[in-house]
């Protein structure tokens, strides 16, 4: 139960420390304010929380739940970084990994990677599961952005960042189950044929290297990028876009 | 005055036995491993070195620690990585490709064939008479490249594109005094 003085009905505890909340906020927001560190990767804060990665998973009262999606409420238990939760995400990270081609050596995302440094974070040395090597070619249609689904990770912020902020749904999720996959709304399914701009939140937003800006290598070197100087957990080092 | 001989015979730890080998890799891990500089002096107080490119030795022996560097893309490195496993009671995947594939394996969207034909057969410039080389002592190609954990048990992964040098070191000294090898942020490196 809480014991916190200022807000005695407004807090909850994370690992056993007491987190204050305000009214709607989701647990994670609240952990995120009060400077606390739950990984996550489809979960954004400029944006509605979608639940699907699972890798904020926490205990609340002993019971599994995203805390991008649990709503924060008075005298709630939330055990997050414990050994079993730790190795679940784990796994997680490893199935994403494997499910892809992470080939982190060609790209140009390394070092700012949310995916990658979460890995590092999670203590990931290895994918444990056999690859799966998908066939995924590159579109390299538009004249300012690279799409690279190699890296994708199915988090869907760029759905959400064209459709919510930009107005233009240039991206959607097709297909089902393992075939699920990012595809671009335009006759050819090519990004050459919309009109998306560099400008747009969608072409900033990715977390992981699919959506890249072209003519755009090393500006900053390997070794000196933001997950390179500090570790995702830091506060204010949490996102990667 | 005589002096006495120790009552206790003094403790002298045995060296563990050490082997490396690059597989489908480029030899950039070993070269990292040897960015160690002055260290390796230290390290061979306490490390003997069986089959590895530092000794040439030919076939690996009975090992503490084994280190594989790059995956496989043919039949012999599959054979090697099974008699390193057979002789080393800790086997290592060190870098991404023994990791992942790594290089090698962005052939793995490609068809074998496709790729022989056109490197050994097609391509502008070849002599005539140039055909895919099949000379029974070349090891034959894999379908696909593979990431050593598919074939073998590996006991612990030492990541990075090479994994730096002060990587190996921590690796290593902590494997050496029985500690489970742990990198850290900043050691901890999948580019």
């Amino acid at each position: 139960m809480s014991t916190s003085t200022a807000t005695p009905d407004a807090s909850f505890t994370l690992d056993g420390e007491d987190v204050p909340f305000r009214p709607g906020e989701t647990i994670l927001q609240a952990a995120q304010r009060a400077g606390h560190y739950v990984p996550h990767l489809c979960w954004h804060p400029e944006f509605h929380p979608h639940g699907s990665c699972r890798v904020c998973t926490v205990k609340v009262n002993g019971r599994a739940g995203a805390a991008c999606t649990v709503q924060a409420a008075a005298g709630l238990a939330v055990e997050s970084s414990t050994d079993e939760l730790n190795a679940h995400r784990k796994t997680l990270l490893q199935m994403l990994f494997v499910e892809g081609n992470h080939f982190c050596p060609s790209c140009e995302k390394s070092g700012n990677c949310l995916l990658q440094a979460t890995a590092y974070e999670a203590g990931m040395e290895g994918p444990h599961f056999e690859e799966f090597y998908p066939d995924r070619p590159v579109d390299a249609s538009h004249p300012d952005i690279l799409l690279d689904f190699d890296r994708c990770i199915l988090c869907e912020l760029c759905v959400r960042a064209s459709a919510d902020v930009d107005g233009r749904n240039i991206f959607a999720i097709a297909g089902h189950g393992i075939d699920t996959h990012l595809v671009v709304n335009s006759p050819s399914g090519k990004l050459g044929d919309t009109d998306m701009t560099l400008a747009d939140r969608a072409a900033s937003i990715c977390p992981v290297g699919v959506i890249l800006p072209k003519r755009r290598g090393f500006a900053v070197p390997i070794g000196e990028r933001r997950y390179d100087v500090k570790t995702v957990a830091e506060p204010g080092n949490q996102e990667a876009s | 005055m005589t002096t006495l001989a120790p009552l206790y015979p003094t403790h002298q730890p045995r060296k563990l036995k050490v082997a490396t080998v690059s597989l489908a890799g480029c030899f950039g891990c070993h070269m990292s491993f040897l960015d160690i500089d002055e260290r390796i002096l230290e390290l061979i107080e306490h490390v003997e070195f069986d089959r590895s490119p530092l000794t040439d030795i030919k076939h690996v022996g009975h090992c503490d620690i084994g280190l594989i560097e790059g995956g496989l893309c043919n039949s012999e490195n599959v054979e090697v990585l099974r008699d390193f496993r057979k002789h080393c009671k800790t086997l290592v995947a060190v870098g991404a490709c023994a990791i992942n594939g790594g290089l090698p394996a962005q052939r793995n969207h490609l068809d074998l064939g496709e790729i022989l034909q056109d490197v050994y057969g097609s391509r502008t410039g070849m002599s005539a008479g140039s055909a895919i080389p099949n000379d029974p002592e070349l090891p034959l190609p894999l379908n696909k490249v593979h990431p050593i954990h598919e074939v073998v048990h590996v006991d612990y992964f030492l990541p990075g594109c090479p994994p730096p040098a002060d990587a190996f070191w921590r690796f290593l000294t902590d494997l050496m005094a029985g500690r489970t090898p742990h990198l850290g942020h900043g050691l901890m490196h999948y580019d």
